[in-house]
């Protein structure tokens, strides 16, 4: 009997030493903001008028190539999916999503590309090309406002767990993990720059620093050599399970694409 | 390309001081950049913008190297008449762009 409650006590310690471990270092729902509010008033500004936002230039371009035939199909993605307004609306909020034919996760660089292969019989877009960035931001666009809902479907729980074990892991030469700045240290700054909570709400968005729009897996890039550890590929598994991690820690905030950041 | 986003009111007073805000889609090569091979990239710019106001000249702006990418350009007028607003931007590499806006005056 005593063997027994010792166990069970310990089985408790050992649960409870767990969720302090877990929920120490993360932010709490009622604390989580945008990278925008982080921002001057001005670069505010930037981003929520449409004739100052300059990520409109790519929305305007992906309205073009989204009435573009392409491929041996000769087909449009307006052919299939019609008016972008009604088909795209909220779509990029769930994602990455899960798709039957992978059985994984995919971004929405790579559905673009796949529609482009499989539907179009298309040359798939370079990953960071104007087209690839000009689509995705079209569609994001289309989810404006509304809130993100990234990482519901079941069938994504475990690589959402690959995610997070991603950003909490230590990695390259100064030992750092996603976790040690964005999750224990976003209210403070790192060499006169806001650190952020790291919340994906505006990609692709446009950044003063790139003079030019990016995708979320570009930032990555620009974190991982900045921790100096080994970038993944932007079409790696583990980018796609590290965005989904992000979305799904974000989910509920709304989305901002085209957003502005310093 | 897209190449512009114009934001004119399409509604003004008489003798009201409006704002316009002009954004036009630019690489702005400085001129003063390498590639990884040594060679210089040659300067890519917007050297000139004018604003027309019913065939008036109301604004004119020079720009240089140190103009950030899609460079996005305001200033204020006063709304005489209903008419339309005339944007160019010229610069190197023969570019040349145009755009138009309407205000309707009462």
């Amino acid at each position: 009997m005593n063997f027994i409650r010792g166990i069970a006590g310990w089985l408790l310690f050992a649960t409870l030493v767990s969720i302090l471990q877990a929920s120490a270092t993360e932010i709490p729902l009622a604390e989580r903001r945008s990278g925008a509010t982080f921002m001057s008033a001005d670069t505010q500004a930037m981003q929520n008028e449409d004739t100052a936002n300059p990520g409109m230039l790519w929305v305007l371009d992906g309205e073009a190539l989204w009435k573009a035939k392409a491929g041996t199909a000769d087909r449009a993605c307006a052919d299939c999916h019609g008016d972008v307004q009604t088909s795209m609306r909220g779509v990029a909020a769930r994602y990455p999503a899960f798709d039957d034919t992978l059985a994984r996760p995919i971004d929405l660089e790579q559905r673009v590309n796949l529609c482009r292969t499989r539907h179009q019989q298309a040359q798939p877009f370079a990953n960071e090309s104007r087209e690839l960035l000009a689509l995705t931001a079209l569609v994001g666009r289309q989810s404006r406002g509304m809130p993100i809902e990234s990482g519901e479907d079941a069938r994504l729980e475990p690589f959402v767990s690959i995610g997070r074990e991603i950003f909490m892991r230590r990695q390259g030469q100064l030992n750092l993990a996603c976790a040690n700045c964005h999750d224990d240290n976003w209210d403070k700054h790192l060499a006169g720059s806001a650190i952020t909570q790291a919340h994906p709400t505006g990609y692709p968005l446009y950044r003063l620093e790139w003079q030019g729009l990016g995708s979320l897996q570009r930032r990555l890039r620009n974190c991982m050599v900045g921790m100096r550890a080994q970038p993944y590929d932007s079409d790696a598994p583990e980018t796609v399970e590290l965005k989904l991690y992000l979305m799904s820690r974000a989910r509920g905030m709304a989305v901002e694409t085209p957003a502005v950041r310093p | 390309m897209a190449p512009a986003l114009i934001n004119v009111p399409p509604k003004a007073k008489r003798g009201e001081v409006i704002e316009i805000k002009t954004l036009m889609s630019h690489i702005m090569e400085t001129g003063y950049r390498h590639t990884s091979t040594g060679e210089v990239i040659p300067r890519d710019i917007i050297t000139h913008f004018t604003c027309r106001y019913n065939g008036v000249e109301v604004f004119q702006a020079e720009l240089f190297p140190a103009f950030a990418a899609n460079p996005f350009i305001t200033f204020f007028t006063t709304a005489t008449d209903s008419g339309t607003f005339d944007f160019q931007w010229t610069g190197d590499k023969g570019f040349s762009e145009t755009a138009s806006a309407s205000i309707t005056v009462e």
